[in-house]
């Protein structure tokens, strides 16, 4: 055969990345709305992660996307033609299942070559690409095992060898790692990422997990009831969400009391610059992260700050403090473990809030 | 003298046999060996008697001689004796209607079954409720039923016995049903097929390619019943007046009764043999399930 008559994978994986719109979808389970007017656009090539509580309606959005489901009404647009009356095995899009979805009575490879037969791919191509597609996720040594013989991790690369082998116009992974253990979870998390960037193929992550979406995406839409809050690079919506909800549902937050001034609030005595969103005076109640808060053994007790600790935990690298302030408010710090190590339950300290900028809401949202 | 001959403070926590001297724990362990062989030879001479009863009846003769007479329209099924011929006839149909019953109890209810199981779970209950009543229905209240049916079938058809399937797949539901769902419930048929039709399949390929290699052992656990029941049906045949090899081993008994003696003999040993062959798919079915 000549290279042109049997493309490698890398060629097979050339033509990939494409617009994805998905505009004003609503969709109801009984009295329970999923998709309230929701709206997403993913650009060619993009790793969107869809993060949310359970509820929110992010898996909804990506079976709507796949086809899986039906939007009571709104539109799915792929590469600007609209599909959303397109039946699910005509949308050519990959996916990966939160349950182990390998297909028990064939082999790795032969459940890889699947969707290969399905496209007329002859015998040898098919064996060829998808022997190419398992070393892809570094599985060739397993290609001849059945589902039942491999590791959980295992299963889901194959599964995301067995989506990507299609050549997809869409990835789609919903939650794929949840079953995993922590350790597979973290190295295979990585390993989609780098295998995306290779493939270049717009991909819809669907997770619960911060922490992964954080890792993983080219940008996190946050899902609260629905709709998309906040949708923007992982740092963005870190450093600078733009409602409470974003604010505390990725990472940590310390909701302190503070009163609003010329754009800045006063918090345990310090001035603390406001994120847009903000009110613009009054008392307000400023979410601060852990990170932007700091521990000094000792102090006045008459000071603004003045508190004692409460706890302290190792977490490697960092540590963590909780000191109960005067009023009983607790106030969560994330320090270097030296500074941490020093403190004891029951030391007078002080607690500091560092001039990063925090969002600030009113004490009743 | 108590305290010394008492049992040891763990005693409670271990199993009594092992309590006793390995002398008494040898003697326990035979009688309870042959406990159990004495209760599978009970069993299989409750199965055996009959036959060998039939097989008595079938060759022996009034003075007490023995021979293989009565045999004779069974070995040589293709001559004309009319034995043979009623014999043919019914044994012909009867396979026609396990073939065809099969077919039709297969094409019905897998896709059937799946579908529920993917787009209406909340009719699992009824429909294994409704698949269950067969069995709570006497075959001749069935009939009484069906009778019309029947007529209106012999006068817009024929009255042919291979219209019987239909009033078969009803008799065989209850227990092709719930081979089939054991089967079904082995694998998780929503994600295996949503991750086919996201690869292109169609609602035809999953159903063929996907859910039937995986119920397999089911699929076949349900014919193999559906055919010992299908073969060894006579009261809804002989009511509606259809022929199959029951009412065959009927007609023919009333004219040599060792012949049909024979012929229910074969019909016996093959249902046994189909038990057999079915228990050993159930057995691969749990050992697989185990691995």
């Amino acid at each position: 055969m000549t290279e042109e008559s049997s493309p490698t994978a890398s060629q097979h994986r050339s033509a990939c990345g494409v617009t994805v719109s998905l505009r004003d979808l609503h969709r109801s389970f009984g009295d329970v709305h999923a998709l309230a007017g929701m709206n997403l656009d993913l650009t060619p090539g993009e790793l969107v992660v869809l993060l949310g509580p359970s509820g929110c309606g992010k898996t909804t959005a990506l079976r709507v996307l796949a086809g899986l489901e039906d939007a009571d009404t709104g539109a799915v647009v792929v590469g600007g033609k609209d599909i959303t009356g397109v039946p699910t095995n005509k949308r050519d899009m990959g996916m990966v299942f939160q349950a182990y979805s390998l297909f028990p009575h064939m082999t790795a490879r032969e459940n890889v070559a699947f969707g290969l037969r399905l496209r007329g791919k002859g015998s040898g191509e098919r064996t060829r690409l998808a022997g190419e597609y398992l070393e892809l996720v570094g599985l060739s040594a397993q290609a001849d095992r059945y589902a039942h013989q491999l590791s959980g991790g295992q299963q889901q690369r194959v599964a995301l060898a067995r989506a990507l082998a299609i050549q997809p116009t869409v990835l789609l992974l919903d939650e794929p790692l949840s079953a995993l253990d922590a350790k597979v979870r973290v190295q295979l998390r990585d390993e989609i990422r780098r295998i995306q960037l290779e493939v270049g193929t717009t991909t819809l992550f669907v997770t619960h997990d911060q922490e992964e979406a954080l890792a993983v995406a080219d940008r996190v839409g946050v899902m609260r009831a629905g709709r998309i809050e906040q949708i923007d690079e992982p740092e963005t919506i870190y450093s600078r969400p733009k409602t409470a909800f974003v604010a505390q549902f990725v990472g940590l937050t310390n909701p302190l009391p503070g009163m609003v001034e010329n754009g800045r609030a006063t918090v345990l005595g310090e001035s603390v610059p406001l994120l847009p969103g903000s009110p613009a005076n009054g008392a307000v109640s400023v979410l601060v992260r852990p990170e932007a808060v700091t521990v000094r053994p000792g102090g006045a007790p008459s000071a603004a700050g003045a508190a004692t600790v409460a706890a302290t935990s190792f977490l490697g690298s960092h540590g963590r403090v909780q000191a109960r302030l005067a009023d009983g408010t607790l106030v969560l710090a994330q320090m270097p473990t030296g500074p941490v190590a020093e403190l004891a339950v029951g030391d007078s300290v002080t607690v500091q809030v560092l001039p990063v900028a925090a969002l600030a809401t009113r004490p009743t949202d | 003298m108590t305290r010394a001959t008492g049992p040891l403070p763990d005693a409670g926590r271990r199993p009594r046999d092992e309590m006793r001297p390995p002398q008494l724990r040898r003697r326990r362990r035979r009688k309870q060996a042959i406990f159990r062989w004495i209760v599978v030879a009970l069993v299989m001479l409750f199965f055996a008697i009959p036959m060998v009863a039939l097989l008595d009846f079938s060759t022996r003769l009034r003075n007490g001689t023995r021979n293989w007479v009565s045999w004779q329209p069974i070995v040589h099924l293709g001559s004309d004796d009319p034995a043979s011929v009623e014999i043919r006839a019914g044994l012909v149909n009867s396979l026609w209607l396990v073939l065809v019953t099969v077919l039709i109890m297969l094409v019905l209810l897998v896709p059937t079954m799946t579908w529920v199981r993917l787009r209406v779970p909340a009719l699992r209950r009824p429909m294994e409720f409704i698949s269950l009543l067969p069995l709570t229905i006497p075959a001749v209240v069935l009939v009484v039923g069906l009778a019309p049916i029947y007529r209106i079938i012999s006068n817009a058809l024929s009255i042919s016995s291979i219209w019987l399937c239909f009033v078969y797949v009803i008799l065989v539901l209850p227990f092709a049903y719930r081979a089939l769902d054991a089967g079904l419930d082995g694998i998780d048929v929503k994600t295996l097929s949503e991750a086919a039709r996201s690869l292109g399949s169609s609602w035809t390929t999953v159903l063929w390619r996907i859910v039937l290699p995986n119920i397999r052992s089911a699929v076949l656990s349900a014919c193999f019943i559906s055919m010992a029941l299908v073969f060894g049906e006579f009261t809804v045949a002989s009511l509606l007046g259809r022929k199959n090899l029951q009412t065959a081993i009927f007609i023919v008994g009333q004219g040599d009764a060792k012949t049909a003696a024979a012929l229910a003999l074969i019909v016996l040993a093959f249902a046994v043999v189909l038990l057999f062959v079915l228990s050993f798919f159930a057995t691969g079915r749990r050992r697989q399930n185990q691995g």
